[in-house]
């Protein structure tokens, strides 16, 4: 392999933060042309990499090379100036401007010293072409899908002639054909010798796109290798470091069969339940004990199926039984009463509440429940929260922690603590695995499991089909806002679904 | 006790302390007699007791804004419901044949606050179940209740001749005003109510995330219904303190710009106009510092008409120094090495 000059070079980098050593002594080289993957588990540094690198970050010791000088940036735009644009995890735009507003932010064609709006909607249309991304420049950004969103974002990093383009789970919201258009613009922008830092924790995307990878783990440099030299399990490994049997639970992941159900009656039965212009009225049944796949591309309605069984969103058509009788979820407090939890896929929107403490968030739900009036004693909080912490594995073990300042796979453990500790009958888990570390994963695949086995009714939704398959009991499939079919586990392939999900296209 | 004077130095609350303190210091210097209390038929006299009834009706407005502006509101028609709560009690009073009955009296109060709580929950209605941003639900009763309180007297200046009334303003038990006695009370009140139970930490989930609060079954509506209605309730309170201080209900000027000095307040005492974690003892500080600022302005000799400009300049030093930013600065100075990953640890 050719070593073309490198165009960032970080060594022996190395950031405190009181109390955490985020990175110790890490060296990270990108060179021209090369889609670089960043590899580790959530709270492994690569967030702090990257920060560090734009300037977000002041490092504590180490140097920052980029095209051959030194830099050490003050901030995001002196990076971006140096040629460092970024796409970060969340989409950081503004709602509630337009999309060519968005993409030209800063960058505004001016004339007379004022904006000159009609070059900047043209010129935004030009950059969201080279992404073969086909929207109206003058519409709001908050009209659009998350995924849209995503791919704005990606086409405002383009505007400035970036050299060096980070990608920070650019993935994670987006569907397959989405996935495969971003790729396409990746490997066009790699030919014309960008370097691009990608993220991701699909591993699938990693080996399909990087051609070398340079993996962390608690703050520290594992190595960097060639992508193709590195088998996955290898790759596995070396992110979890010596947790190895973690890895063998995720494999071993139990499935019971469906003993005799006949005779029970579903804890919460959905008829003709839809809601326009979210979800076609489907109907639905779970049981006590089993885990209900939902399957789909992003945007299929799986989301929405969930909202309506949870009371998120309101039906208006059809009905819903809970134990045979029928009810109305008008809000999620009316679901809860019934003990239906529903864990959003928004973690940050919805489920987060980051200026509270870890204590405070676990016990949100029961709190809630019981009214502000009879405020839950100190001791038992105390009994339910170490619980949890505990039995979940959550890091910090510091229930007075502020929840902002845990990692992503942290957080979602509080919040699966939080759902639990009101003890429901029905968990809706909507993508509880996104955007978390391997060993969060296996240990909340893990958890789900369990829980059916312990007899909960469970809703898991994920844009791993993968998953899907390996918890599910029975999987319903959706295309295009309809629930298409229903399969049971036992004789399930992943083909099967993948070709019920693809037939007739998408329109 | 390091550690506890650490806390305390890095947390919010800390540079309002120093403002009021340097305002005693600066008032001490200027009349050394200032912090002198003395005794006088059995009442304590003295600026500082001056600064503690003053500051009274400002705590009780401000208070009832803490809780509204913790679940990301606001409330503009506090300075109305003064006037509303005022004008009613002191209408009743002077028509009632009897306006010297203790009777009477506490009918008066009952129907004013009773009425303070009706608004507010007409504010909280329209916040809560109707949806109207809280600025432009709040400022419908903050023009329309000055025209009610003038229907309600008519458009006169109404006074009254009544002693008991007069004990809620200017009345001492147990040496300290009465005043003091009732905004005491409510300050601790409203601190058991929100956490000794769960409601405080249930109100600041409902300001920092609505919608996660929303789904983990927090009943949002009626918390913030009960937010605006507390508010009202306080200042239908702090109304009766005021037209009680001068025995007359003055529709136009009782409560005026009250709201803005209450928004200070809070604001002064660390909790953030976004929304979320309150505090209650940083709301009694910032009532402190605006009180002794407005007296200090008078003591110093500073032309009342300048006593505006004054004022702000305080205010902005207060403000400055509470900034994540110029406190990310100051942090800098102190440990070259590190800059803060997070904004600036926020005390609770």
């Amino acid at each position: 392999m050719s070593h073309p000059t490198p165009v960032v070079e970080m060594r022996g980098i190395s950031i405190e933060f009181p109390g955490v050593k985020a990175l110790q002594d890490v060296d990270f080289t990108l060179r021209p042309g090369e889609v670089h993957a960043l590899m580790g588990e959530n709270g492994a540094g690569k967030s702090t990499l990257i920060k560090a690198l734009t300037g977000v970050y002041a490092i504590d010791s180490g140097s920052i090379v980029v095209d051959g000088a030194p830099h050490t940036f003050a901030g995001p735009a002196a990076a971006q100036a140096a040629g460092i644009s970024t796409v970060y995890q969340e989409v950081n735009l503004c709602a509630n401007l337009t999309v060519a507003e968005n993409v030209m932010l800063g960058h505004e064609p001016r004339r007379l010293g004022a904006i000159d709006w009609r070059a900047t909607r043209r010129a935004a249309a030009e950059h969201l072409a080279r992404l073969d991304l086909d929207i109206d420049p003058a519409s709001l950004l908050s009209s659009h899908s998350i995924a849209v969103q995503q791919l704005v974002a990606i086409s405002r990093a383009m505007v400035v002639d970036a050299k060096v383009l980070i990608l920070d789970e650019p993935t994670s919201s987006l569907d397959a054909d989405e996935v495969r258009q971003l790729f396409a613009v990746m490997r066009s922008l790699r030919s014309r010798g960008v370097a691009i830092l990608f993220v991701s924790h699909f591993l699938e995307q990693v080996y399909e796109i990087s051609d070398r990878m340079t993996i962390l783990r608690n703050g520290r440099l594992v190595g960097e290798y060639a992508t193709a030299e590195l088998p996955r399990l290898e790759l596995v490994s070396k992110m979890i470091g010596t947790s190895l049997e973690v890895l063998e639970k995720l494999e071993e992941a139990p499935k019971r069969s469906v003993a005799a159900r006949a005779d029970t009656q579903p804890y919460l039965r959905a008829i003709g339940l839809g809601r326009r212009g979210a979800i076609e009225p489907f109907d639905l049944d779970v049981y006590a004990g089993e885990v209900v796949g939902l399957a789909g591309l992003l945007g299929s309605g799986r989301t929405e199926l969930a909202r309506l069984l949870t009371g998120a969103d309101r039906a208006d058509a059809g009905q819903v039984e809970v134990e045979g009788t029928t009810t109305r979820l008008r809000t999620p407090r009316t679901a809860l009463g019934h003990k239906i939890a529903f864990s959003s896929e928004d973690r940050k929107g919805e489920g987060v509440i980051g200026d509270l403490t870890v204590r405070e968030n676990i016990m949100l739900g029961l709190q809630a429940e019981r009214g502000w009036a009879r405020r839950i004693s100190a001791k038992r909080a105390d009994e339910v929260v170490t619980k949890y912490v505990e039995a979940l594995g959550i890091r910090p073990a510091d229930p007075d922690a502020l929840l902002r300042n845990l990692s992503g796979g942290n957080q979602q453990k509080v919040l699966l603590a939080r759902w639990l500790a009101t003890a429901p009958r029905l968990l809706v888990l909507d993508e509880p695995t996104r955007g978390i570390d391997v060993g969060a994963k296996a240990e909340i695949q893990r958890l789900v499991a369990e829980l059916a086995a312990d007899g909960m009714a469970v809703v898991f939704i994920s844009a791993e089909l993968e998953e899907v398959l390996r918890l599910s009991h029975r999987i319903a499939v959706l295309r295009d806002r309809v629930k298409i079919a229903e399969v049971t586990g036992d004789e399930v392939e992943l083909d099967q679904v993948v070709e019920l999900i693809a037939s007739g296209g998408r329109s | 006790m390091k550690d506890a004077l650490t806390t305390f130095t890095r947390s919010r609350i800390f540079w309002p302390v120093v403002a009021l303190v340097a305002l005693l210091v600066a008032n001490t210097l200027k009349t050394s007699s200032f912090l002198s209390v003395r005794v006088q038929d059995g009442h304590l006299f003295g600026a500082l007791v001056d600064i503690a009834r003053n500051s009274s009706p400002l705590l009780l407005v401000a208070l009832g804004m803490t809780l509204v502006i913790a679940t990301r509101g606001i409330d503009l028609s506090v300075g109305a419901v003064v006037a509303i709560s005022g004008a009613v009690a002191c209408s009743f009073i002077a028509s009632s044949p009897d306006p010297a009955s203790p009777v009477t009296v506490l009918t008066a109060v009952g129907i004013a606050v009773g009425l303070s709580l009706v608004l507010g929950v007409w504010n909280g209605f329209l916040v809560s179940v109707v949806g109207i941003q809280p600025i432009i639900a709040t400022l419908v009763l903050m023009t329309a209740g000055r025209g009610i309180a003038m229907l309600i007297t008519g458009g006169q200046i109404t006074t009254v001749n009544s002693p008991p009334f007069k004990t809620i303003g200017s009345g001492f038990w147990l040496g300290l005003p009465v005043s003091v006695w009732i905004a005491g009370l409510v300050f601790v009140a409203v601190a058991v109510l929100t956490r000794r139970t769960a409601l405080g930490m249930l109100l600041e989930s409902v300001g920092i995330n609505p919608s996660a609060s929303r789904l983990a079954g927090v009943h949002a509506r009626t918390l913030i219904w009960t937010a605006y209605a507390l508010a009202a309730t306080f200042a239908g309170i702090a109304g009766l303190m005021i037209s009680s201080n001068v025995m007359a209900a003055d529709a136009n000027n009782a409560g005026l710009f009250i709201e803005l000095d209450a928004i200070l307040a809070v604001v002064i005492g660390g909790t953030s106009l976004a929304g979320g974690k309150f505090s209650l003892s940083g709301t009694l500080v910032g009532v402190l510092v605006i009180v002794t600022l407005t007296l200090t302005v008078t003591i110093l000799g500073v032309p009342p008409s300048v006593t505006p400009l004054f004022k702000a300049v305080v205010v902005i030093a207060v403000c400055l120094l509470q900034s994540p930013v110029v406190r990310a600065k100051l942090a800098a100075r102190r440990r070259p090495a590190v800059v803060a990953p997070v904004p600036a640890k926020v005390g609770a």
